[in-house]
């Protein structure tokens, strides 16, 4: 769909040729992994030592002598159990059992492409690498092994990591120390190699115990916040009046002076622009930067945005949205003429509150200098977007600059902008020493990239018999890709770049005739904060809008929710409004991604319609409301359907969600399990930022900056949840944020279908629903 | 100045001021580091461990508070880490990123003390102030319910 993501595919090596050497050590691609961190042995985190005798056939993996094989994963582990995933994936092709596995989560180096845990994308990318190299790997070994049984290669097979023939086996560990393996690929031959068929899986699809969660029940498991140097002081930020343009003025440490153990406080010279106005209060404990942080005075000239709020900001939005300027993400022909035509057209506003990812971990990096070469210890979720950015802070060629992997006390998009690596970089080089930086919750909240407020404007025009001919779409937010990585947003149809993440899901698959998707950057949002990728981005609002709009269409048009939207769910071509200009890809869907497009969310929705008893008579003040997306993007859309069934307190104004029915469409589940607790969880981010969570700018900061304030689902908030999927082999897809992209519409039209009233705001708080029906 | 507790079962003495944090007493000076730091005011969770076996919020309880008194953390709840509660969560497959999980874990402990049979009310009014954030709720219930029979059956046996 756009350059982030092909960049992405292109970066990784796929296009070199597969080399497996002969040689007891591995050496081919010999790579420095002592510090990397390990799922299995000694502990979630902890840096291992470097294996010896390591038969490398692959940066990906490599066969030990004892026959366990080290997949390496260059993706973030927060929640995911992405090492999990992944590894199996290696495993199936190269036909060795899942107790040989190990799974080492890498530190950045330039072999690994680019290294980004983000957009639901880790299980589709790596799929087919992975495949690939595990087979290549099995070939490899079956005619190394055929050799030493002396049969031929072609009467040998590979199970359990043995090669077997002739009525004798090899085990894959003895073939590796022999040394006896040498093959090359082309990547041509690598592309053409032959995927196992689905019915001799053994491990894809299958229940396997995620090898992170035991060190996350004891104790072990260790993140970024928990990493340690030997000489190391500690650091907390005083954290600016605006995010940008804040001057430093004065600094006051005479208070501080009076705490043993506080050392010093260092306004940061920052050449990359990254943290401008910090101050960096340095002790010998994280308990006395803390208290000594409160006792330091700074005085800054404030950027502009200091006066700031939130409704000025989504005032701002609704103007540019009146204006005639923006991207035309879809253009098609002949809108104009349909609402000039149409019977009925109907126009509505909806609006989403600034969301905080409130990632339970506050950010951290601990960073140093070994040699000449830069070592940031932390979390992250983007390690090629930062390291730029560090090399620069710290005048460094991007060579001489390493991340250092730990697992993330959550992602949700917040660590794929690596900032906060850069004050911590910049202290250590002030200090000469090892710094540790820890933000309180607090800091991290001033200093989070938010979820930007938004602001859409939907039309659509209807014929007489109900029928949509036409459909706008204008959206207006805070770009976080024009902000942090403006190279990568493609081209609308007018020649205008946009951010794709903050418009994706306004290109729906419904027919809706001639279709005009706009997207809108709000410049005032991005200078006030930095906006941020959080949990699904656009599609967790842009689909608030657009599935809450198909339900207001429906009602316009009298026809049942459900039916009016898969009558559009027609698998047909883009516009039928006169041909389009250069518009979406075509709703029948297209091979490798998206196979029998419009049709499988039809089904979707069919199978979640029917499963929550979709039309049975409901109690008073009950409802059920239905709502459907494709997920993250159209060329890897995850179908998904939800049905919601609230119950609405008239007099509290209180909505209790009773039930959540949601089925999905990923193509082939690799991680059953950790499918299912993707999309649980993801679904429950969907319903707290629909109902409890939510912040607003004042002043050009976050009002709530902790959980006094901020009010994400607790546990006896949980619903019912009914999650299935639908049994494919098509490709595999993402599960991180789909599940998110389709709750808070689907409650919002249960709360209509139960009380009558249509909340088109985000978060919808028990005063906007006793406002509605007063 | 000095403390001195049971931490795990080991005597323990720390030299930080007495109105510091518990938790950085454990995290820094113990160095253990399985309890973990989120919010700073006790309404997340991830922060708690045992005070003579009750659920504490060790991020707002000051260090000269437990002068004297045992400490139990989720790295000393069971010497090899295998307590019905952990088991649970292992077999219930609970923790995504796992951060909040010894917090979960230590505030369970407690829970099925008080409550050996809870329903989803005791559940509720105990765990609500433990926040999962990846929210792995569902599991977690599923976890204590589990951990609860076993505990029940293995007392009568």
């Amino acid at each position: 769909m756009h350059k982030m993501r092909d960049a992405v595919g292109d970066a990784v090596p796929t296009r070199r040729g597969f080399l497996i050497l002969a040689g007891a050590a591995g050496a081919s691609f010999g790579f420095a992994r002592a510090f990397a961190s390990v799922e299995d042995t000694p502990a979630v985190g902890v840096p291992a030592p470097a294996p010896s005798d390591l038969f490398e056939p692959t940066i990906w993996y490599g066969i030990a002598p004892d026959g366990s094989v080290t997949v390496n994963i260059i993706r973030a582990e927060m929640g995911q159990h992405v090492g999990t995933a992944l590894a199996r994936i290696v495993a199936e092709e190269l036909a060795v059992d899942w107790d040989k596995v190990r799974i080492v989560h890498v530190d950045s180096d330039p072999k690994w492409g680019t290294m980004v845990t983000g957009g639901s994308w880790s299980v589709w990318q790596t799929f087919p690498l992975y495949s690939q190299a595990g087979a290549a790997g099995r070939i490899a070994l079956i005619e190394a092994g055929a050799k030493l049984l002396g049969v031929a290669a072609s009467a040998c097979t590979a199970a359990a990591g043995k090669v077997s023939g002739g009525g004798r086996s090899v085990a894959y560990g003895d073939i590796v120390s022999k040394g006896s393996v040498a093959r090359r690929f082309t990547d041509a031959e690598l592309k053409a190699l032959p995927i196992k068929p689905v019915a001799e899986r053994k491990l894809i699809g299958q229940p396997v115990p995620a090898r992170d969660i035991p060190d996350k029940t004891n104790g072990k498991a260790r993140y970024g916040i928990d990493a340690v140097l030997p000489g190391m002081v500690h650091a907390r930020p005083k954290i600016p009046p605006t995010r940008n343009d804040s001057k430093v003025v004065s600094v006051d440490d005479s208070a501080a002076k009076t705490l043993p153990g506080y050392i010093r406080s260092i306004t940061l010279d920052d050449p990359s622009g990254t943290v401008p106005g910090w101050v960096m209060v340095i002790a010998d404990s994280a308990v006395t930067a803390d208290r000594a942080c409160d006792l330091v005075k700074v005085e800054w000239a404030s950027g502009a945005a200091a006066g700031v709020s939130e409704k000025a900001i989504q005032d701002h939005g609704a103007s540019l949205i009146t204006g005639s300027g923006g991207a035309l993400v879809v253009d098609d022909r002949g809108v104009e003429e349909a609402f000039g035509a149409a019977r009925t057209r109907i126009e509505a506003t909806y609006t989403t509150s600034s969301v905080l990812h409130f990632q339970l971990e506050p950010v951290n990096a601990l960073a140093t200098q070994v040699g000449d070469t830069w070592e940031i210890h932390t979390g992250n979720q983007w390690q090629s977007l930062i390291l730029p950015t560090l090399a620069k802070a710290l005048g460094v060629p991007e060579t001489k600059v390493v991340m250092k992997t730990y697992l993330l006390g959550g992602g949700f998009g917040r660590r794929l902008n690596g900032d906060y690596a850069v004050p911590a970089a910049l202290a250590a080089k002030a200090m000469g020493k090892p710094v540790k930086m820890l933000l309180t919750r607090a800091d991290d909240a001033r200093f989070d990239s938010i979820r930007s407020p938004s602001v859409q404007v939907l039309r659509m025009a209807l014929d007489a018999d109900g029928h949509a001919t036409a459909m706008e779409h204008h959206a207006t937010a805070g770009w976080p890709t024009q902000v942090m990585v403006p190279a990568f947003m493609p081209k609308g149809k007018n020649g205008i770049a946009y951010d794709p993440f903050a418009i994706s899901g306004a290109d729906h698959w419904y027919d809706v005739g001639a279709h005009r998707v706009r997207a809108i950057s709000n410049d005032l949002a991005n200078s006030t904060f930095r906006p941020g990728w959080l949990r699904s981005v656009g599609p967790g609002w842009t689909n608030w809008a657009v599935e809450s709009f198909m339900d207001e269409a429906a009602h316009a048009a009298k026809v049942d929710p459900l039916a009016f939207r898969l009558r559009m769910l027609n698998g047909k071509g883009g516009g039928k409004g006169g041909g389009t200009v250069g518009a979406k890809a075509d709703n029948a869907g297209s091979a490798p991604n998206a196979v029998g497009g419009a049709s499988r969310q039809a089904e979707v929705l069919r199978q979640v319609a029917a499963r929550a008893g979709w039309g049975t008579p409901m109690p008073k003040d009950t409802g059920l409301g239905i709502a459907t997306t494709f997920g993250q993007e159209r060329d890897m859309p995850t179908w998904v359907g939800c049905v919601a069934k609230v119950r609405v307190d008239r007099t509290s104004g209180n909505v209790k969600v009773v039930k959540l029915s949601i089925v999905v469409d990923a193509g082939t589940i690799v991680d059953p399990e950790g499918a299912l607790a993707q999309v649980e969880g993801g679904a429950l981010w969907g319903m707290s930022m629909a109902l409890f969570e939510g912040t607003e700018i004042a002043n050009g900061q976050v009002r709530d900056t902790n959980l006094d304030t901020y009010t994400p689902l607790r546990i006896g908030d949980v619903p019912e949840l009914d999650i299935s999927f639908i049994d494919s082999t098509e490709v595999p897809v993402g599960l991180g944020e789909p599940g998110t992209t389709v709750v808070g519409p689907a409650i919002a039209n249960a709360i209509f279908a139960a009380v009558g009233v249509r909340l088109r705001h985000i978060p919808i708080r028990a005063d906007a629903v006793r406002a509605a029906l007063a | 100045m000095s403390t001195s507790f049971e931490l795990n079962g080991s005597p323990v003495t720390v030299d930080v001021p007495a109105d510091s944090p518990l938790l950085w007493a454990i995290r820094d000076s113990l160095g253990l580091t399985g309890t973990k730091f989120g919010c700073g005011i006790g309404m997340c969770g991830a922060c708690t461990v045992h005070v003579e076996g009750r659920a504490t919020r060790s991020c707002i309880t000051a260090i000269g508070q437990v002068a004297g008194a045992k400490v139990t953390t989720i790295e000393g709840l069971d010497p090899a880490g295998a307590h019905p509660l952990q088991t649970a969560w292992i077999e219930a497959q609970v923790p995504q990123c796992g951060y909040c999980q010894s917090g979960q874990i230590m505030q369970a402990v407690t829970l099925l003390a008080d409550f050996p049979d809870p329903s989803d009310a005791d559940i509720d009014a105990v765990m609500n102030g433990n926040l999962c954030r990846c929210m792995a709720y569902v599991r977690i219930r599923k976890a204590i319910k589990a951990a609860a029979a076993g505990m029940r059956s293995a007392a009568h046996a």
